[in-house]
């Protein structure tokens, strides 16, 4: 939609020279130019709607209910009218609520595990399938079919493995000859954080591996044959070829990494509810939890905002150092 | 032309628009007060999507009504368990709430103080024949009726408790929690790894249903019921951390466990010498083991056996514009013909004792007689506030973390003090 100066978008049919409205005496050339930008403008606009509304909505008018509530006590249910509380809800998040700073450092633990992890895992998986070998792309598809599959169905499917006489279990038992036994993962409050950071890993990887392989194959080709040439080791190609080529791939790839690992929540609400004792609650269960399903509306609002907050500010930051120096 | 085509773009997404929105209002139903043209129109939501049984009766019954009279016509709309109250509070948060809706029994309280739904006003002579825990109250006004309930029991093989000389217990003289630990360490001897299943790997009401009562059974309570102000001294108290270390060493011993499967498969396959489960688990048990089959009243851990009560209910939405209507099909529906049929159908407790005699499994000699005795003598409702939800979704991730090991006591407090700032911010809910 930037392209204000380009003679005629293809969704348009040509336009004859007059538009309606105008007087039929011959324009100067000037004046069409500008009907013409006009109408374009409006062309923009009109497809640009669609989505704008729904973001309008949808986001902004929540966020600024957000902010709204987040001052008040407003109840889902409730026969009172919200009262204004000030920042109540925010001293009360940090003071007086320990699930809250516990969903914190849970939520930070888990972005600062995943993130870096899952980046370089679907790095490495996308150079791996990135090779000219038979059969490569069913190797894609393997690697995928995680990311398709709905993460509900999933954490459930995880949930059984996890059990105490689940498969991953009765997996460790077979490989170590019964030598080491395994725990019911999600029921111990040291394991149910690990497990579900490599239920989350194995689930999403796939689709950072695509996004990182599209990039590899936007790196031409002579660049290789370039360094090759000049007797580059496939380290040297790989980090003096490879990785300054997929610089913006990188940037998008820990942007999106990062804002989906803060928001971690159904494979908590589906296989721990945040137990057991607060070990695997996070920002955004916890908002759920207070919000919705403990009715207050006002206080969720509040941890929302919080979160809001601390991603903006997290992805600022991302922004900051990845930026280009030049 | 660019203008023309700009102007369509927007008229075709406006006619869109309007068609969608035109769609939706369509779909709804509601209460259409009567015009003069054909019978008034009473919307029902039940939550029974899931349940065959339960929605054949329905059928049954809103078939008969719309059938004996030409005044009103109950069009019934069935959603699944899982998401039901989270409709009824967008629908109500919309305005756009049945005439006739069901509810689980804890919740009335707190959806009549929001004023979802109305005073039931049905006859006295239906509500009072009624089980207690079959009618849901706020604030002294009865809100909804119900046309069973469930009860809690322990479940046990004769055979297995006779082989291990451990005493059959009676409602008169139920286990005291001391016999009931000796039971289950003796079960655990003779080759029950996890002796009783206490159901601790389900989710959601059923902790409060289930264990709630055992604290109650203890001394201790959700919330103190002489104001319903504070859960201090109630869930906290002396009584209530006996009760929940008493819980914790339960499952630290080994004696039950909270990696099972939800139902009644580890009983029924006799890998648990106990089970701690309801009446509708009790057809696949009794299938099962068949004549060996005990119901037992649970433990008493001091102060008397308790179990839960209250199950679903109906009641009258403060928006419904027929009340007369949506009352005349209450009264209606509370035949014991009907009554009976849920009780056999979904096999439940019926709420009246006419219905109770009638019915296949809980009549004199029916095979779950012992259910009716349990529901009778040791049923308490949940505590009858709006703070209930709260409190429920507190009792029920305090008791997982001591569970799972968390300190007893400070756990409790911290879910009192969770519990009382609710309650506070709510400015006490009307009490």
């Amino acid at each position: 939609m930037t392209t204000s100066t380009a003679p005629s978008t293809p969704s348009l049919p040509p336009t004859p020279p007059i538009t309606d409205g105008e007087p039929p005496v011959a324009p100067p050339g000037r004046r069409r130019a500008s009907a013409s930008q006009r109408g374009e403008r409006r062309a923009g606009l009109a497809m640009a709607a669609p989505a704008a509304i729904l973001l309008l909505l949808f986001l902004v008018v929540p966020v600024l209910l957000a902010f709204g509530l987040s001052v008040t006590n407003a109840r889902l249910i409730s026969p009172n009218p919200p009262r204004f509380v000030g920042l109540d809800n925010f001293v009360r998040a940090f003071a007086a609520d320990p699930v809250f700073v516990r969903s914190l450092i849970n939520t930070f633990l888990f972005a600062v595990v995943v993130v870096p992890v899952q980046a370089g895992l679907g790095l490495f998986l996308a150079v791996l399938v990135n090779q000219k070998i038979r059969g490569v792309t069913a190797f894609r598809v393997i690697f995928f079919i995680p990311v398709v599959t709905s993460i509900v169905v999933v954490s459930i499917l995880w949930r059984f493995m996890y059990r105490e006489d689940g498969l991953v279990n009765s997996f460790i038992d077979t490989i170590t000859f019964g030598a080491w036994q395994g725990t019911a993962w999600l029921e111990n409050p040291s394991t149910a954080l690990g497990a579900i950071i490599v239920l989350s890993i194995w689930q999403a990887v796939g689709f950072h591996m695509l996004i990182w392989l599209s990039g590899l194959q936007t790196i031409p080709e002579e660049l290789y044959e370039a360094a090759r040439m000049d007797g580059a080791s496939p380290w040297q190609l790989f980090a003096n070829v490879t990785w300054p080529g997929l610089r913006s791939t990188m940037v998008f790839v820990l942007v999106t990494i990062t804002i989906a690992a803060l928001g971690l929540f159904v494979q908590i609400d589906v296989m721990t509810q945040g137990g057991p004792v607060n070990s695997t609650t996070t920002l955004v269960y916890h908002a759920v939890r207070k919000g919705y399903r403990e009715q207050e509306t006002g206080y969720g609002a509040a941890i929302s905002l919080i979160f809001f907050v601390l991603v903006l500010i997290i992805a600022l930051v991302q922004r900051y150092l990845t930026r280009d120096k030049d | 032309m660019n203008r023309r085509s700009l102007l369509t773009i927007v008229s075709a997404t406006a006619v869109s628009a309007l068609a969608l929105t035109a769609c939706g209002q369509a779909g709804q139903g509601g209460a259409t007060p009567g015009d003069g043209d054909g019978p008034v129109e009473l919307s029902m939501w039940t939550h029974s999507a899931g349940n065959p049984a339960e929605l054949e009766v329905y059928q049954q019954i809103i078939e008969d009504f719309n059938a004996s009279q030409d005044e009103y016509v109950v069009v019934e709309e069935s959603f699944p368990q899982g998401a039901y109250n989270d409709a009824i509070v967008a629908a109500a948060a919309a305005g756009d709430l049945p005439c006739l809706l069901d509810m689980d029994g804890p919740i009335v309280p707190n959806w009549a103080w929001a004023g979802y739904i109305q005073p039931l006003g049905l006859p006295t002579e239906i509500t009072d024949a009624l089980l207690p825990t079959a009618v849901g109250t706020y604030q002294d006004e009865i809100y909804s009726a119900g046309y069973w309930d469930a009860a809690l029991s322990v479940f046990a093989r004769q055979s297995v408790l006779e082989e291990n000389d451990i005493r059959i217990p009676t409602t008169d003289e139920p286990w005291t929690i001391d016999e009931f630990d000796a039971a289950l360490a003796t079960l655990q001897d003779a080759g029950y790894d996890t002796p009783l299943d206490i159901g601790a790997e389900d989710t959601g009401e059923w902790w409060s249903y289930a264990y709630s009562p055992m604290l109650q059974s203890a001394g201790g309570d959700l919330v103190d019921r002489s104001t319903m102000l504070t859960a201090d001294g109630a869930l906290n108290g002396p009584e209530a951390v006996e009760f929940f270390t008493w819980f914790q060493d339960a499952f630290t011993a080994g004696y039950t466990s909270s990696s099972g499967t939800i139902g009644n498969e580890e009983f029924n396959n006799d890998e648990a010498a106990l089970s701690y489960t309801g009446v509708w688990n009790a057809m696949d048990s009794l299938d099962a083991v068949g004549d060996d089959l005990l119901i037992l009243p649970p433990p008493d851990f001091g102060q008397g056996v308790t179990i839960g009560g209250g199950s679903w209910q109906w009641g009258i939405s403060a928006s419904c514009d027929a009340t007369d209507g949506a009352r005349a099909y209450l009264e209606f529906s509370f035949a014991d013909e009907y009554l009976t049929e849920f009780s056999d159908k979904q096999v439940v407790i019926p709420a009246t004792a006419s219905a109770v005699e009638a019915s296949e499994h809980f009549s004199e000699d029916g095979a779950l007689r012992p259910f009716v005795e349990l529901s009778e003598r040791f049923a308490l409702a949940r505590p009858e506030t709006p703070a209930y939800p709260v409190i429920s979704s507190t009792f029920e991730k305090a008791g997982k973390d001591i569970m799972n090991g968390a300190d007893v006591q400070s756990t409790l407090d911290t879910a009192v003090r969770e519990i009382d700032a609710n309650i506070e911010s709510n400015d006490g809910y009307g009490f």
